[in-house]
């Protein structure tokens, strides 16, 4: 077992680990920590396949980004443990239905029955490259210029989603007072302040 | 040095496994990284209360020194570490044990981890990495976890505030500053540190700060913001919730809070310098008339000149911090997302129009 080896079924282990912790941990911020850590182990496993571009951006904008809102929203949440644990038994059947079915999808695609995916011509020519060789500039290289147009409508969909999801949250409501800063800095000493001449009074 | 080396010590060398020699080596490399690092930290603290206190016309420390000497308080980081070490860490009964402990860990594991790719000069770093630049941004991101946690774990409101404070604006500083890299990564072409410093070769005039100077301003300030200190130091705010997310915390568990801080301006700052100032490279670069002159060593790119220029940066945060009054939290985010964002995207576009239309730096 070489010392690569080694990495990755530490990473795997705890990846597994990490996944077992989120559906498992009766709290929900604990949940939301234990998936931090899954992907955190995911982008070491990418890391040791050499896809280091993946690998970084699944820890800068899943962790660093996606989840610090994640948990956000789940600390802010008043959440009755209790009433979520009530419905397990009633929604065990679903669940280990669905579980059952991305079980037989993934066995079917990557195991012994189905497609045989990994006999790929391509794949068996895959080798390891040496350091000089950057998955970030051949990543770049491929989507900007065989992929360019899926990119390039993938990026206009999430402008949309994002157009979208600040519409629907935008509500301006009447009461609500609103600063404008370029209009403070304009403000003239004779618009706030008077001068008011005056005679002394007379000693009372 | 290796003819003077005795034999037995080679040896000895040798006689370990290879595998077990290069772990040896980067442990080495780690340990000449962290521990200056760790001495800077300490004496950043001294110099902020010193600089603070010349600012405000105070004295600042100078009591504490060696053997009975004073010399101007030097010994005061020392006895300050010493003292934080034997203070007892109390858990507060209502908190979350083991996310409280582990809160100050995840703050200070990624300060000290995204030095790994940091190029002190040419060639030295522990780890010249193709995406250096990704790596050292992922790194920063993550570090709000330990602030998150630590104001969850505490069960305090005080503690919780300040983590949704300093949450939120994290988020947002970190795409002002992720834009700001890339002005910087399509000017050199690269995202090695070591290959960004090397395409700001030929003197003062070819640093980076000069054709992105509107980038290298937005890089620094959302980097105060990002390390939450002052201007910016809301989810400290002690005139308003006491001391933010560590406010429950005592002895060596506030200490490593302390410590992430002060490892986070220093890279901050380092990396200001690697990227828009020129890191190791001379300001004199370019000025010929040196040559045969006894200046000529000027010209010469040297680990001093990165450490000058850190330490200007490092010099601007303590400065910033005895000038000007903390934002108020409506502001931090206006800038933050109204101002900064547009401006690092309409510079990124202004830069794409020159390196398209061959003028200024790009001219070849």
């Amino acid at each position: 077992m070489t010392f690569i080896d080694l990495n990755f079924y530490f990473f795997s282990a705890l990846l597994l680990a990490a996944a077992l912790g989120v559906i498992a941990s009766k709290n929900p911020v604990h949940s939301a920590l234990w998936l931090v850590l899954s992907f955190f182990s995911c982008a070491a496993l990418w890391l040791l396949l050499e896809a280091e571009f993946l690998g970084i951006v699944l820890v800068l904008v899943y962790v660093g980004a996606v989840m610090v809102l994640f948990l956000f929203v789940v600390m802010m949440l008043d959440i009755n443990i209790e009433e979520m644990r009530k419905g397990f038994v009633r929604y065990l059947p679903i669940g280990a239905l669905v579980a059952l079915i991305l079980a037989a999808q993934m066995i079917w695609v990557v195991g012994p029955i189905g497609p045989d995916i990994l006999d790929d011509e391509s794949l068996k020519q895959a080798v390891r490259h040496g350091a000089d060789y950057s998955n970030t500039k051949e990543l770049g290289r491929v989507l900007y210029t065989e992929y360019v147009l899926p990119f390039e409508i993938a990026s206009i969909i999430l402008l949309v989603a994002i157009v979208a999801a600040i519409s629907l949250t935008l509500r301006r409501r009447k009461n609500t007072k609103y600063q404008t800063p370029s209009k403070q800095i304009q403000v003239k000493r004779d618009d706030r302040l008077r001068i008011v001449k005056m005679d002394a009074e007379a000693k009372e | 040095m290796i003819e003077y080396t005795p034999d037995f010590l080679i040896n000895f060398w040798n006689w370990f496994p290879v595998d077990a020699q290069t772990v040896a080596i980067i442990l080495g490399k780690i340990v000449l990284i962290l521990l200056p690092l760790i001495l800077s930290v300490a004496y950043v603290t001294y110099a902020e209360r010193k600089v603070i206190g010349a600012m405000q016309v105070r004295i600042g420390p100078n009591r504490v020194g060696f053997f009975g000497f004073r010399l101007w308080g030097l010994g005061q980081p020392i006895a300050d570490t010493v003292k934080l070490m034997f203070k007892e860490v109390i858990i507060p009964t209502q908190a979350n044990k083991y996310l409280f402990l582990i809160a100050p860990i995840l703050s200070i594991g990624p300060a000290l981890a995204a030095w790994a790719v940091i190029p002190f000069d040419r060639g030295m770093a522990l780890a010249n990495v193709d995406a250096g630049l990704l790596y050292v941004l992922a790194l920063t991101s993550i570090a709000v976890y330990g602030v998150i946690i630590a104001g969850w774990a505490s069960n305090s409101k005080y503690a919780i505030l300040s983590a949704l404070r300093s949450g939120a604006q994290i988020v947002a500083y970190e795409i002002a500053m992720g834009f700001a890299l890339v002005g910087v990564l399509m000017a050199s072409g690269s995202l090695n540190l070591s290959a960004i410093v090397e395409g700001q070769a030929g003197g003062m005039s070819s640093w980076y700060f000069i054709p992105l100077f509107p980038l290298f301003l937005v890089y620094f300030i959302s980097g105060v913001a990002e390390t939450n200190r002052a201007p910016f130091d809301v989810a400290e705010g002690e005139s308003e919730i006491v001391a933010g997310f560590h406010v429950e915390y005592s002895g060596m568990a506030f200490a490593l809070f302390f410590l992430a801080e002060y490892a986070n301006i220093i890279l901050i700052s380092a990396l200001t310098a690697l990227m828009f100032l020129g890191g190791w490279l001379s300001p004199f670069e370019g000025f010929t008339f040196l040559e045969g002159t006894m200046f000529e060593f000027l010209r010469e790119t040297s680990l001093i000149w990165f450490l000058g220029k850190t330490s200007f940066f490092i010099f601007c945060f303590l400065w910033f911090r005895a000038t000007f009054p903390r934002y108020r939290y409506d502001q931090i985010m206006r800038l933050g997302w109204k101002v900064f964002i547009p401006i690092t995207i309409i510079w990124i576009f202004v830069e794409a129009v020159m390196m398209l239309a061959k003028v200024g730096p790009w001219a070849v």
